[in-house]
């Protein structure tokens, strides 16, 4: 059966989706990765969509899903590699990816996930200091 | 009538086709002497050779009344061909139908020719041959006319691309100063360069400028909002400048809302937002 690789680059996970999803796939994926970010203690998450030529609602869907859950584990995410046509579709669509960040490629992703965990970090140390 | 199977018009075509052709070729230089400039003697003369040979294959099917059928298939191909051609060169559409109808006259005087006995007849076949070839010239100025509004759809595609520049205000920031009117297809072209150039330069801010556009409504908001979702999703933020005094009445009294998008009145003020953005400043050399 297929399975979509996740890959761990330091304390982020890589998923790179590069077939078309289907039902079964997109469970699979799911579970693997929340699987993956309680093994690894991954605090974010990359999804690579840059192979990806069209994208429908029920990717969209799949994609917030991911991000929540992801959230809930405490690991955040980051989608990139969104293709001008896919966002111009996903937005006509009116699929709002909302609680979704976004970004051009895997560099800036990764330069914004490891931003928002200083920031993170910095609230956490500024409650200890007041608490 | 059942003058279509007994037509003798293809006889007389064929009987007379080097006079008919040569008759015909003269009426057209006649008729055309002040666009020797636009088509030379030559040309024409192989044009009217062609239209000539085809006309004569398909009048032999003996379907002399409907051109929409398979068998003048050819002949309407040749004549879009050349109506397309000449609107290209600059002809008008009358001199491109005179084309075809300059064949009547030296046509009619050969059928009364060979059917000047037969009064009767002769009226059927004048009136066969007219239609025929009114048929004909009214499909040359149909393909005139549609190949010109070709030429203006496409002037007008290019002009929509040239009017939506993106450009470069500093690495990372984009520009999109709108001037116009912003419609659906129009809203399209925005976000498709918009996002190409975003994808180009790796721009994490897009600045939309919308002192030229003249009135921003419901629709024209919601294009907006579009376009910087769909920037967003490519992970540049979108800050909107240039709201007139005018445009910020109009948008609250609508009861417009642009989300939690960035707005400014100048783009200076929005450039300076967005240099924060990218942990820019700008100092001054004392």
């Amino acid at each position: 059966m297929e399975r979509i690789p996740i890959l761990k680059m330091g304390h982020f996970l890589l998923v790179t989706i590069q077939v078309d999803m289907y039902d079964r796939l997109a469970l699979t994926l799911q579970d693997d990765l929340t699987n993956q970010i309680l093994k690894t203690g991954a605090r974010g998450v990359l999804i690579d969509i840059s192979s990806l030529e069209v994208v429908d609602s029920f990717i969209g869907r799949m994609l917030g899903n991911m991000a929540n859950m992801s959230r809930l584990l405490d690991a955040e995410t980051v989608v990139v590699g969104m293709k001008p046509t896919v966002a111009i579709t996903l937005v006509e669509l009116g699929v709002s990816l909302k609680g979704v960040r976004t970004a051009l490629n895997v560099e800036k992703g990764m330069e914004l996930l490891q931003e928002s965990l200083r920031s993170k970090a910095g609230e956490k140390g500024n409650e200890r200091q007041e608490g | 009538m059942g003058k279509n199977s007994k037509s003798r018009l293809p006889e007389v075509l064929k009987k007379f086709e080097k006079e008919l052709l040569a008759d015909w070729v003269k009426e057209q230089l006649n008729a055309i002497t002040v666009r020797r400039d636009l088509i030379k003697e030559p040309e024409l003369r192989q044009q009217s050779a062609d239209f000539f040979a085809l006309l004569r294959e398909a009048t032999q099917s003996g379907n002399l009344n409907d051109i929409t059928a398979p068998e003048w298939a050819s002949m309407r191909e040749m004549l879009g061909g050349i109506s397309r051609s000449r609107a290209v060169q600059g002809f008008t559409s009358s001199e491109t139908a005179i084309f075809v109808l300059s064949l009547k006259q030296p046509l009619f005087m050969r059928l009364r020719d060979e059917i000047g006995r037969d009064p009767e007849t002769l009226t059927d076949e004048f009136w066969t041959a007219n239609t025929l070839l009114d048929k004909l010239g009214l499909s040359t100025m149909e393909a005139y006319q549609k190949s010109r509004e070709e030429i203006i759809a496409r002037q007008k595609i290019e002009l929509l691309e040239l009017s939506t520049p993106v450009v470069k205000l500093w690495d990372g920031i984009l520009a999109l100063p709108l001037i116009g009117t912003l419609d659906s297809s129009r809203t399209q072209i925005v976000m498709e360069s918009l996002l190409q150039r975003i994808v180009e330069t790796g721009s994490s801010v897009a600045v939309i400028d919308i002192t030229g556009v003249p009135a921003v409504d419901t629709l024209v908001a919601q294009h907006l909002l579009k376009t910087v979702a769909a920037a967003r999703l490519m992970g540049a933020d979108c800050i909107i400048s240039g709201i007139r005094p005018q445009i910020a009445q109009t948008i609250v009294h609508l009861g417009v809302t642009l989300g939690d998008v960035v707005t400014k009145a100048t783009l200076a003020d929005a450039f300076i937002v967005a240099l924060q953005r990218l942990g820019l400043a700008v100092k001054k050399n004392t």
